[in-house]
This record gives structure tokens, C-alpha cells and sequence, in this order.
């Protein structure tokens, strides 16, 4: 015979899978069942286990522990405090009361210090950089990328070009008050013009002045249209950008000669730019963060190259 | 003598016997909620959604926003630092449904408003990737190719007032006049849009003059979250939890 048949020949109980002490109880039938009977299959009618007894009991008893100690039933007008008196509103607020105190050495010595002056202290100025990153990382990001090199429309923090300046000072102002950000009053302003969609020059004459902007920088482009171009720039782009495209940062003017472009530099880039114009829109700080994190964003930002 | 075995044997009453016990729960921690007057923070400068910013709301809620997205900054340290002051209930009374969540692929919006340039939003919900390249955001790009479709706004605000919104009859009345206002920035009917919902910002949210979008919503929503409290005249002391 098969191993298969062997299986069928003894059968197997429940009282196999017993230990001794329990087979035998179980033989004398000292535990009584709860009555049913389903296919042969009987349940004993046995109490829980001893320890998940005593675990729901004491459950239940850290249960109104808690219920004093904490806040926990509302009542008609109002709701019970319990005795520890716990707030999760006081306990965050002491949370980061208690970091900053932590911190304190470095944030009062921040708050007094000028930023030109930051540098000078080594061990500062490794506070302010290193909360910077983590502030940089938190509201930054999102436009400038994580490793600070911006995309279309939105700058490079790495390089050597500022639109409105690289100083400490100029960027502590950039981050503060944004760049035409509408809410703050202090929020620098200026546009670029749309030259095509306000009429003030033709479709043709947009395309000259791209070839012209196009030859600051050697890039390819047509010498008669070029020619033209610079006429046109003169009396319409000069006023901002400079005779030789150097750019104005007390306006925001972009140096169109360093080869650094925030919305591309190809034609048909340059043509929509000059057309419709761009206003790109930095939104201000000051009313979000604290003036400390502002600093530590500043020198932050400084400290990615480039700064003046 | 009771016996377990009633209950146990009888569907129905074991049902029954269910719900009162999960009801007492119910009762002592729920309900108080609705009457307790300290439920909702007494706040400064909380109003109910502009037209548009309702619509943009119902495109959130459309799309699925609150998938990935909360809106309930929680009273913890590591929340409170990365996204501004916890969440108020005050900050969600108008909202039907509200949005609190706790799923967080993406971050937390309860206070998104003013974070980001308008541009950024459009460009974002665009091509999420295109500015964060990290991001696992898909594009919501068709937002700005569809127009908005408000013909019913004003039932949506009377709505919203049988639920307990306090719209005003003015509010009701002009509801269609204030969309187009907020999101075309028409001059003549600007002061009363001003008057009606204060500190609303009317402009060109998607930077498409020519027509109401769904992305002029949904931007006109996104850029109003969480801006409204005052917080200088916010008294945390009296509104310990």
C-alpha cells in the first residue's frame, strides 16, 4: 500500500495535536463543550487565556487613569481638563519655545550681528548656512530646485548673475519682500515690457532686435537683421538693459550679454519674450518666516557662489 | 440568569446590542461637538469661499487633490515648522466637505496660499516635473485648456448656505457677477466683489486673459488656502486644546 492510503487509514483528532496534560483531561472529559455539534466537531466551552484576562482588564484601568490625567469628556459648556492640565496646542508651542532656547546662543548672536559681518564668525556663520539649507529645503525648493540651479523662468542660484543684485544686503531684500509680489509694499517692481501684444513694435522688428540680443553673446544669428535689431534696441531696450545689454539690477534689467538666459535664448524664445513680455513673480517672506531664518536663507544663498 | 449565549445565538440582537454600544461612544465624544461653543475658535477674518474660489474647491475635490494631499497641519513641532501655524477648526467651518486627510504623497496645502507665484502654480499643476523633477505629481495640464463651467453657481452657493455657510442674499444675488469679477478683474463691479468677500484677491490667476478656466479656479483656490486667519489678533491662551 501507498503512503496516501496509510493516511487515510488511521485518522487524525484534535487529541493529537494536544499536549499530554491536556490529552488526558480531555479523555476523562473534564471539559464540558459548548453543546453544538457541527459534523462531528464539537468547541469546548473553555474561559480566555489568563493573560488576555488581566491585559483587558488593565486596559480598562489605564483607561480611566488616563481619562483623569487627560482631557477627555465633554460636558454641557465646556469639557474635563484633566489634572495634568496637557494642551497638544501648549506642548508644541513649549516644543519649539525649548529648540530655540537650545539655540539661542547662536540666534540672539545672529539677530545683533550684521550679515556683512556673519562671516567673520566661523562658527556662526556655519549655523546660519547649515539653517539655511534646512529653510532652503523646505520653502525653496519648489522654483529653484533642489540644488539650486532654478529652471525656465525661475533663476540659477549657483551662478554668478544676480537679477537684482548679489549682495547679502540685496538678497536679504529679495527674500523679504519678494520680487513683484503684490501683497508686500516693499516688494520690488519692474516688467519687460510686451512689445508686440501693447503695438509699441512690429512682428518684424521683434524678430531684428532677437538677432541683435542674439549677437551680444556670439550666438548664431543674421548680421543684416542684427543690424537693424540694434537701432530698435537702442530706443526701445537700451533704457533698461544698457547700450551694451549689460543689464540694470536696480530695475531687474537681465545682462543680456553673459550668456546666463532665464527663459532661453533660442529665436523663437527670445521673439515670445519680447512680444509678450515676462514679469516673473518671487513671492515675499518676511511675513512667513522669522527674520532669523530670513538671515540664515540669505547667507545661504550667498554662500552658493556668485555672491557680491 | 443572562446568559451569553442569547446574544450570541440571535442575529438581531446581537446587531442591536453592536450599535447601542458603539453609539454611548458616539454620543459622549461627537456630539457635544455641535453645541460646545469652545469647538470652533472665536478668529478674526475668516469668510466664506468666493464664487471661484468654490469652484476651484470642487475641482480639488474632483481631481482627487486630497489623495495625496492634506490640509490639516497638526499641532507637532516638525508640522508647525515646515508649514506655519497648526490648523484652526475655525479654518475649516465653511468647508463641506472638509479636507483635513492624513494621506501625504504630496505635501500639506492647509496653508499653500501666497507660497508660490501664480505662474508657479499654472506651471506646476502644468508639468509637475518640469520644476520639481522629484515630484511624482501627475499633470493637470488640461485645467488651463478647459473653461470653467459656473452656470450654476448660484445654487451651489444656496447650497452651501442651507448646509450653514452664512452666504448673504447680496452674495447669492451677485454670485455669478463676483466670479467672472475675481477672475477677469473687471473693474466696474470690483468694489462690490471687495466689499463682499473680504481680503479676496480678484486677478488673472492662469495668465490667460481671454477666458475663465478651470485653472483660474483652481489657482484663485489654492492662492486664498489657509490666508485668512489673523493670527496677530489670534489668542492662543484662550484657545488652549
Amino acid at each position: 500500500m501507498s503512503d496516501k492510503n496509510d493516511k487515510f487509514k488511521t485518522q487524525e483528532t484534535i487529541l493529537d495535536h494536544l499536549p499530554e496534560h491536556e490529552k488526558s483531561r480531555v479523555e476523562a472529559n473534564e471539559h464540558s463543550t459548548t453543546g453544538h455539534e457541527w459534523d462531528g466537531i464539537k468547541e469546548f466551552d473553555k474561559p480566555i487565556p489568563r493573560w488576555w484576562m488581566w491585559t483587558y482588564i488593565l486596559s480598562i484601568v489605564f483607561a480611566i487613569g488616563y481619562m483623569i490625567a487627560y482631557p477627555a469628556i465633554p460636558l454641557v459648556n465646556d469639557y474635563t481638563k484633566g489634572l495634568l492640565n496637557w494642551s497638544s496646542r501648549d506642548a508644541v508651542e513649549q516644543q519649539i519655545s525649548e529648540a530655540k532656547l537650545a539655540q539661542s546662543v547662536y540666534i540672539d548672536a545672529l539677530n545683533i550681528t550684521a550679515l556683512d559681518d556673519v562671516a567673520g564668525n566661523e562658527e556662526l556663520m556655519i549655523f546660519a548656512v547649515e539653517g539655511g539649507k534646512s529653510a532652503y529645503a523646505v520653502n525653496c525648493v519648489q522654483c529653484h530646485g533642489s540644488g539650486a540651479i532654478g529652471s525656465k523662468g525661475y533663476p540659477n542660484l549657483n551662478d554668478d548673475e544676480w537679477l537684482w543684485g548679489g549682495t547679502l544686503e540685496e538678497i536679504y531684500t529679495t527674500i523679504s519682500h519678494g520680487i513683484r509680489f503684490d501683497e508686500d509694499e516693499d516688494s520690488r517692481y519692474s516688467e519687460m515690457p510686451a512689445f508686440l501684444t501693447d503695438e509699441m513694435l512690429a512682428k518684424d522688428e521683434i524678430a531684428q532686435v532677437a538677432h541683435f540680443v542674439r549677437s551680444f553673446t556670439g550666438l548664431e544669428h543674421n548680421a543684416a537683421d542684427a543690424a537693424l535689431g540694434a537701432v530698435i534696441f537702442e530706443d526701445n531696450c537700451a533704457g533698461c538693459h544698457g547700450d551694451t545689454g549689460a543689464g540694470d539690477k536696480d530695475q531687474g534689467a537681465p545682462n543680456l550679454a553673459d550668456a546666463v538666459w532665464l527663459y532661453g535664448a533660442d529665436q523663437q524664445t527670445l521673439v515670445n519674450t519680447i512680444s509678450t513680455g515676462r514679469k516673473g513673480v518671487m513671492p515675499a517672506w518676511a511675513h512667513r518666516l522669522d527674520d532669523t531664518v530670513l538671515k540664515q536663507l540669505t547667507l545661504f544663498v550667498h554662500s552658493r557662489g556668485g555672491g557680491l | 440568569m443572562f446568559k451569553h449565549e442569547i446574544i450570541e445565538k440571535n442575529a438581531t440582537l446581537l446587531l442591536v446590542g453592536s450599535l447601542f454600544v458603539v453609539s454611548i461612544g458616539g454620543i459622549i465624544e461627537i456630539a457635544p461637538l455641535f453645541y460646545l461653543e469652545t469647538t470652533i475658535e472665536k478668529v478674526e477674518g475668516m469668510r466664506p469661499y468666493t464664487p471661484l474660489e468654490l469652484k476651484g474647491r470642487e475641482i480639488y475635490m474632483r481631481e482627487g487633490c486630497y489623495n495625496c494631499h492634506s490640509q490639516m497641519i497638526r499641532p507637532l513641532r516638525d508640522e508647525v515648522e515646515r508649514y506655519g501655524h497648526y490648523s484652526l477648526a475655525a479654518e475649516s467651518m465653511f468647508d463641506h466637505p472638509f479636507q483635513w486627510g492624513s494621506k501625504r504623497t504630496g505635501p500639506d496645502l492647509a496653508r499653500v496660499g501666497g507660497r508660490y507665484s501664480d505662474e508657479w502654480q499654472v506651471d506646476h499643476l502644468k508639468d509637475p516635473k518640469a520644476l520639481v523633477p522629484e515630484t511624482v505629481m501627475p499633470k493637470y495640464g488640461f485645467l488651463s485648456a478647459t473653461n470653467l463651467n459656473y452656470t450654476l453657481i448660484e445654487d451651489t452657493l444656496k447650497t452651501n448656505r442651507i448646509v450653514g455657510v452664512p452666504y448673504t442674499d447680496a452674495q447669492i444675488a451677485n454670485a455669478k457677477q463676483d466670479l467672472e469679477t475675481q477672475a477677469t478683474l473687471d473693474g466696474d463691479e470690483l468694489d462690490g466683489f471687495e466689499a463682499r468677500y473680504q481680503k479676496a484677491s480678484a486677478r488673472d490667476f492662469d495668465g490667460n486673459p481671454n477666458a475663465i478656466t478651470e485653472m483660474d479656479a483652481l489657482v484663485a483656490y489654492l492662492q486664498m488656502l489657509g490666508t485668512l486667519v489673523d493670527f496677530d489678533l489670534y489668542d492662543a491662551s484662550a484657545n488652549r486644546r
